[in-house]
């Protein structure tokens, strides 16, 4: 069982327009290296060049902001839910 | 026994009758005051349900006209009032809606000069802006005057909304801790919006506006409601205070507002 990863509409255009997409585990910094190989260009998106998550995202396990967990350390095994969800500024 | 008019409660007649509003709840509404920051697609309909629930005082900031390309979602305004300030627009429609109401208007930007002193009139603010500086902005303002604040915000098929209140849970710099830098954002050029997600988030907003003023049912705070309008799917995830949060954390380190340079968000 992998590790199912919630995609906002503002990066399906790198997950050819899947809403949910199949990752692989260990922790939250291995896990958006695997989304990277398949889906090229949205680590960028997620992270800054050290690698940190940009100020701007929050990812969630199990509804948890990884924020106040153990950051990109955070570990995620099958069966974790994990959401990428973005700051918008729309109204 | 609430001093209503004999057509306040014909008006009022199905909120009265609810026992978690009554009388006495409908005259928290008609006592309350509420600013909503942005009279677009979100501040629209909570605008229009706030001024039908007979809120009894309601700002309303803008600095904008009407713009055809609005009428796609802000429901406020119609086709004759393109070109017309949408705080004016906005006025009448509620004021016809319900005369009770007293709709104050402000055709400005908030900015760091006169956000302090709009907002300290109010007992809630209702964040509907389109932009990041304005969203950290009124943020900042609520956290120094101790003031609710209900987040609203939309962007393509996306929709989120949680309430920040005082002194109990994140505020918006905790849950997002900086804006995102000009340019990495797509423009309001590129981006485009299903209108009816508008309405959706716009009411929830309305919806929690109501209830702080009648202090019944469970806020939605230390929770972000996240809305997929292409999934039709409402999930929710927790938000937590952050103690090094630099508004609202044990050391802060802002201690007045700042004017970011203003970049397209939307």
């Amino acid at each position: 069982m992998s590790i199912q990863v919630r995609i906002p509409t503002p990066l399906r255009k790198l997950t050819g327009n899947q809403a949910v997409v199949s990752a692989s585990g260990g922790n939250i910094k291995t896990l958006l290296e695997s989304l990277e190989s398949s889906y090229p260009g949205i680590k960028e998106r997620l992270s800054d060049e050290e690698g940190n998550l940009r100020r701007f995202i929050n990812i969630y396990v199990n509804e948890e902001d990884i924020r106040f967990q153990q950051g990109i350390q955070t570990q995620v095994k099958p069966g974790d839910d994990v959401s990428i969800v973005p700051a918008i500024a729309g109204g | 026994m609430f001093d209503f008019t004999e057509e306040q409660i014909k008006r009022y007649s199905r909120h009265i009758l609810l026992p978690e509003v009554g009388g006495q709840g409908q005259k928290k509404l008609n006592q309350a005051k509420v600013l909503l920051v942005g009279t677009g697609g979100l501040g629209s309909p909570a605008a229009f349900y706030l001024a039908a629930a007979g809120v009894g005082t309601i700002g309303l900031i803008d600095a904008d006209v009407v713009d055809f390309s609005n009428l796609q979602r802000q429901i406020l305004h119609s086709t004759p009032d393109v070109g017309r300030p949408k705080v004016i627009s906005a006025k009448e429609k509620m004021q016809a809606l319900n005369p009770d109401v007293e709709v104050v208007t402000y055709q400005a930007l908030i900015n760091s000069a006169n956000a302090l002193d709009i907002i300290k009139d109010y007992d809630i603010v209702l964040d509907g802006s389109d932009n990041f500086p304005t969203r950290y902005l009124v943020n900042d303002a609520c956290v120094f005057q101790g003031k609710p604040l209900v987040h609203g915000s939309i962007f393509r098929f996306d929709g989120q909304a949680t309430t920040f209140l005082p002194e109990d849970g994140p505020c918006y710099r905790c849950l997002y801790p900086d804006p995102p830098p000009p340019g990495l954002v797509p423009s309001c050029q590129e981006a485009g919006v299903i209108g009816v997600l508008a309405g959706v988030i716009g009411v929830v907003q309305a919806t929690e506006a109501v209830k702080l003023i009648l202090g019944i049912g469970q806020p939605l705070k230390e929770r972000l409601l996240i809305y997929d309008a292409l999934d039709l799917a409402f999930r929710t995830v927790k938000t937590r205070r952050d103690p090094q949060c630099p508004v609202c954390g044990e050391n802060p380190t802002i201690k007045e507002l700042i004017d970011y340079e203003q970049f397209c968000s939307i």
